[in-house]
């Protein structure tokens, strides 16, 4: 645990020396603010929009850029470690493999957890300050759940991170195979359950059909924001979702549970990568 | 009890045979240098001896122990090693970068201090790695080896990258380290001014073991002549010693190479050379042992480049 604790304290020390988290701080307070503040200039107003419609737009801006945080922060942690020749020689240490990884996930995790509070954090002060129409009994708990999930959702793609970084030969491989597991779950999945929708004419079975959205944890990730503000309007894929019987909590559960599939993958890779 | 025990030890990587039948062993204090070309197989044999990996056949014990598996975590906090060409987290501060490994090791931090002094980094203990010459990380690369006084020592080309006073330091420190029972392998590519240090040499070639021993007996086995400079010898030279005039000029006098076996009566008869004012004894040094197997196994079995040109 020591070992696994020290891996972990030194990663989160990287993190702030190299301003990781300062600069992903910013990126998500600059963007919850700005959506916040001008999410309904398309209307013609300026001014804060309610907090819902901040949340779910929010969210769906949210799911794009988390996950791709995520995979740049962690993308290299193993290849790269490897490049410096510093993998051999932690590996001559007392410190098994999966306390590696296990520390790294520990380091990165709290990186991206702070930034994610910090930045959403001060989003949320603004909005509670300077917002008539938000009160903070409201405003809580929702960008609470809300930063959860985010987080939730950065460790799951910080785990996808180290399955790509325990099989990538070198660092450049790495970064290509983490923007190609970004575009297939960010973009490509929506559109291919889409088109088996289109393409079907909707003749799939109407009752699984929205589970299949389980299958990609960004989908979880914007069904829990919408399972909390059920009132919102949808658009798109994310009205069928609609019919998904999972409350907020099931969901959660679901996006953990996500967690722990790419992290069992990525120790049972590394363990076998030869030296 | 041995420190170190190879018997046999192979490791193949599908087409290729990086270590065949190597048998080695070390006893408490003893140092052991471990010759050979870039793929000669050194890098496999300390891999091997680590537990990093497995062999393909063959035994390895390290403090009498298997190297791998779960029970032998315990036993690395004992060794220390430093490989070639690692280069540290660039954002950490040296003295950083060493808690972290005294951590890992299980050192307390009250040694980290003391030994960054000891490999003359103390006045840069503050600073960020990134801004460390090479050899200031190479001693940050020995401070970590040499944390929490391990019983066996790795190194890998210990001494790149240093000058000429840090290299004596370091190898006064290995000095040190031996009189309290430390074994150390030293792995390089023939190190200039190591014979001192070593009480046995290794020298691999392909994966295999060309030459073993120490350095009198490498010397026997590679039956190397010794070099022997006049200054003043007047000529003739003595009957004996005229069949090894190897060179001659105005400048450098006369060089002689002398076969072992004919040194003493060489130098008996050389003495009494009348105008000699010098005479200059050499043997050979370990550079040239070295060549010397390498070149030997080249004979024997021809490099795959040279067979291609």
């Amino acid at each position: 645990m020591t070992v696994l604790l020290a891996v972990c304290h030194k990663e989160f020390k990287d993190g702030l020396r190299n301003r990781w988290i300062v600069a992903i701080s910013l990126i998500l307070a600059l963007l919850a603010i700005g959506l916040a503040y001008f999410g309904s200039a398309a209307a013609g107003r300026v001014g804060f929009s309610s907090l819902a419609t901040t949340l779910v737009s929010l969210s769906s801006l949210a799911v794009f850029i988390i996950p791709l945080i995520a995979l740049m922060l962690a993308y290299d942690s193993l290849v790269g470690e490897e490049e410096n020749g510093t993998l051999l020689l932690l590996l001559s240490y007392p410190l098994a493999r999966w306390q590696l990884l296990l520390g790294k996930l520990c380091g990165h995790g709290a990186i991206l957890a702070v930034a994610t509070l910090l930045g959403f954090g001060a989003a949320a002060l603004v909005m509670g300050l300077f917002s008539d129409t938000t009160d903070w009994a409201a405003l809580l708990p929702a960008f609470g759940l809300f930063i959860l999930s985010a987080v939730l959702l950065g460790w799951v793609f910080i785990a996808f991170a180290y399955v790509i970084s325990a099989v990538a030969t070198e660092k450049s491989k790495a970064a290509g195979l983490a923007l190609v597991l970004w575009f297939l779950l960010v973009l490509v999945f929506d559109l291919g359950l889409l088109g088996l929708l289109v393409g079907t004419e909707g003749k799939v079975d109407a009752e699984l059909f929205p589970y299949l959205l389980l299958l990609n944890p960004t989908d979880i990730f914007r069904l829990i924001s919408i399972s909390y503000f059920a009132q919102e309007q949808l658009s798109g894929l994310m009205a069928i979702a609609q019919h998904v019987q999972l409350g907020t909590g099931a969901l959660l559960l679901t996006l953990a549970g996500w967690l722990l599939l790419p992290v069992l993958l990525a120790l049972w890779l590394f363990n076998r990568r030869p030296l | 009890m041995h420190i170190v025990e190879l018997h046999q030890a192979e490791k193949r990587y599908r087409e290729v045979h990086a270590l065949q039948g190597l048998d080695l062993t070390l006893r408490p204090g003893e140092v052991l240098g471990l010759f050979g070309h870039n793929g000669a197989g050194k890098t496999t044999a300390i891999k091997l001896i680590l537990g990093l990996i497995r062999p393909s056949a063959g035994t390895v014990r390290v403090f009498g122990h298997v190297p791998d598996g779960a029970d032998a975590r315990d036993r690395r906090r004992q060794i220390g090693f430093l490989q070639e060409n690692v280069s540290f987290y660039d954002q950490l501060t040296g003295l950083e970068v060493l808690s972290y490994f005294a951590r890992l090791k299980g050192v307390s931090r009250r040694h980290c201090l003391p030994t960054l002094e000891q490999v003359g980094l103390d006045h840069a203990s503050g600073r960020r790695v990134k801004t460390y010459s090479k050899g200031m990380r190479q001693r940050l690369g020995l401070a970590q080896a040499l944390l929490g006084e391990p019983k066996l020592l790795l190194l890998d080309e210990p001494t790149v990258g240093l000058d000429p006073i840090a290299t004596r330091d370091f190898y006064q420190r290995l000095a040190q380290l031996k009189q309290q029972g430390c074994t150390i392998i030293l792995c390089s590519h023939v190190l200039p001014g190591v014979e001192k240090y070593i009480d046995r040499a290794l020298i691999l070639g392909q994966g295999q073991l060309l030459a073993e021993g120490s350095l009198a007996q490498l010397r026997q086995q590679a039956a190397l002549p010794l070099t022997l400079t006049l200054k003043g010898a007047s000529y003739p030279l003595p009957a004996a010693c005229a069949d090894f005039v190897h060179r001659r000029s105005a400048s450098d006098g006369i060089q002689l190479q002398v076969p072992l076996e004919h040194k003493m009566s060489c130098l008996r008869q050389l003495m009494t050379l009348p105008g000699l004012t010098d005479l200059e004894l050499q043997p050979p040094s370990l550079e040239d042992l070295y060549s010397h197997f390498i070149h030997h196994q080249a004979v024997d079995r021809p490099h795959p480049m040279e067979e291609c040109q």
